[in-house]
């Protein structure tokens, strides 16, 4: 079972896909996804991961909390959250999560606040069909009627439907399709809506009911993957620029890379990058 | 530019990156391609009438084209950047006075008719429009 990551919902707009028709997408943004803290059985008595998203200022923490990040060594967050996640999938505390974390295509759950709809009918709440129009109705067109018997039992049993409060709750939908991903801009998009009101954050994890695709890299997606493997996909062509015979070598070392482990990319290609990088300051 | 802007910009120049977008407007008429499935094979259709109105909002953009077919008045609703629509041809250029020609729906035959655009109008618009 792996990590999560937290994200903050953007807003929704469309893509169109590879046969035209046309795809409703919602955009989280991952903005500084890093884990901040992880519990153990020895200590804790589960095993979870913390992660963190967002900036906030220091001065709005809480002592308490500021505490928390100053061991954890990362910047204070705007939201921190919990995701239980299997032995084997322990991510070091301060690992940056990318949006390379989710594949797309892939079947994802998420949470959210959902949005607030104040003190509703039973009409809206509950989707009652209220009273009828005419015949003797008078000022109740929308009340809920009838909740319950006379003297026996005598109460309002626990749990009749009535008027309340909407809205504002923690809700999850299930089995959500991610569209596609941009790990350098930290962006997800998600097939349809999600819960919650834009600028809110949100929860998302692998679904539970759908198997986890093999792409996925496990046990979590690395920003610092993301930059690696997108440095590789230049680095070739700034080399062909210079020697044309070398790049062809590189490039065959280096886009096998999409599942290879984190040691490898960051000592072969790191140097790749900074020459690049270098190439182009001279120019 | 926002996140939601900059996806929206990226779609757009996919598909303006396959076919340029033609100036038109509302009383315009137009023929637009349309790629169709019929089973295993695409084909390009070709719909033809009246634009009687556009929506500029970015990726959403769209614009309606009304005809007479066998007497029955239809209307299409195009997504301009649509990957299905192949291209946008202006046959005519009309000249109306209003953004939204829906007046046209109550009218058949000779009280539809738009009066075609004189060419210094056309030039005059464009000239405007790239200004």
């Amino acid at each position: 079972m792996r990590c999560g990551v937290i994200a903050k919902k953007v807003g929704m707009t469309r893509v169109f896909a590879e046969n035209g028709s046309h795809v409703p997408v919602t955009v989280l943004q991952m903005e500084n996804c890093q884990v901040t803290s992880v519990r153990n059985k020895d200590k804790d008595g589960y095993t979870a991961l913390q992660v963190g998203v967002g900036s906030r200022k220091v001065k709005n923490v809480s002592k308490a909390q500021r505490g928390q990040f100053e061991k954890a060594g990362v910047t204070a967050k705007a939201k921190v959250a919990e995701f239980r996640v299997s032995d084997d999938a322990v991510v070091e505390v301060g690992t940056t999560l990318g949006a390379n974390h989710f594949v797309s295509g892939q079947k994802v759950d998420v949470v959210g606040i959902s949005q607030g709809k104040g003190f509703a009918g039973a009409m809206k709440r509950h989707n009652f069909g209220g009273l009828r129009a005419s015949h003797g109705v008078s000022i109740s067109h929308r009340s809920h009627g009838s909740t319950g018997n006379n003297q026996d039992p005598g109460k309002v049993f626990k749990g009749k439907k009535m008027a309340g409060h909407m809205g504002a709750a923690r809700v999850t939908t299930q089995n959500l399709e991610v569209v596609a991903t941009d790990a350098e801009e930290g962006l997800i998009l998600i097939r349809g809506a999600v819960p919650g009101s834009k600028g809110g954050y949100v929860m998302v994890s692998d679904a539970l009911k759908a198997a986890r695709p093999d792409e996925a890299p496990f046990p979590a997606g690395l920003l610092e993957d993301a930059i690696a493997a997108a440095a590789a996909e230049e680095a070739p062509v700034e080399e062909a620029q210079a020697e044309e015979a070398t790049a062809e070598e590189a490039q065959a070392d280096e886009t096998p890379l999409e599942e290879a482990p984190a040691e490898e990319t960051s000592s072969d290609d790191a140097p790749a990058a900074d020459d690049a990088a270098e190439e182009e300051k001279g120019e | 530019m926002n996140i939601l802007d900059r996806i929206g910009q990226k779609e757009m120049n996919k598909v303006l990156a396959d076919r340029d977008i033609p100036e038109f407007g509302p009383g315009d008429t137009l023929r637009v391609d349309v790629k169709v499935v019929e089973g295993t094979r695409e084909r390009i259709q070709a719909f033809e009438g009246v634009c009687i109105s556009r929506k500029s909002a970015g990726v959403n953009s769209s614009f309606t084209v009304r005809k007479i077919s066998y007497g029955e008045g239809v209307e299409r609703i195009f997504p301009l950047y649509s990957p299905r629509v192949a291209g946008i041809t202006v046959l005519r250029h009309g000249r109306v006075r209003r953004a939204k020609l829906y007046y046209l729906r109550g009218r058949t035959g000779k009280a539809a008719r738009i009066a075609e655009k004189s060419r210094e109008r056309v030039a005059k618009t464009k000239t405007q429009a790239t200004a």
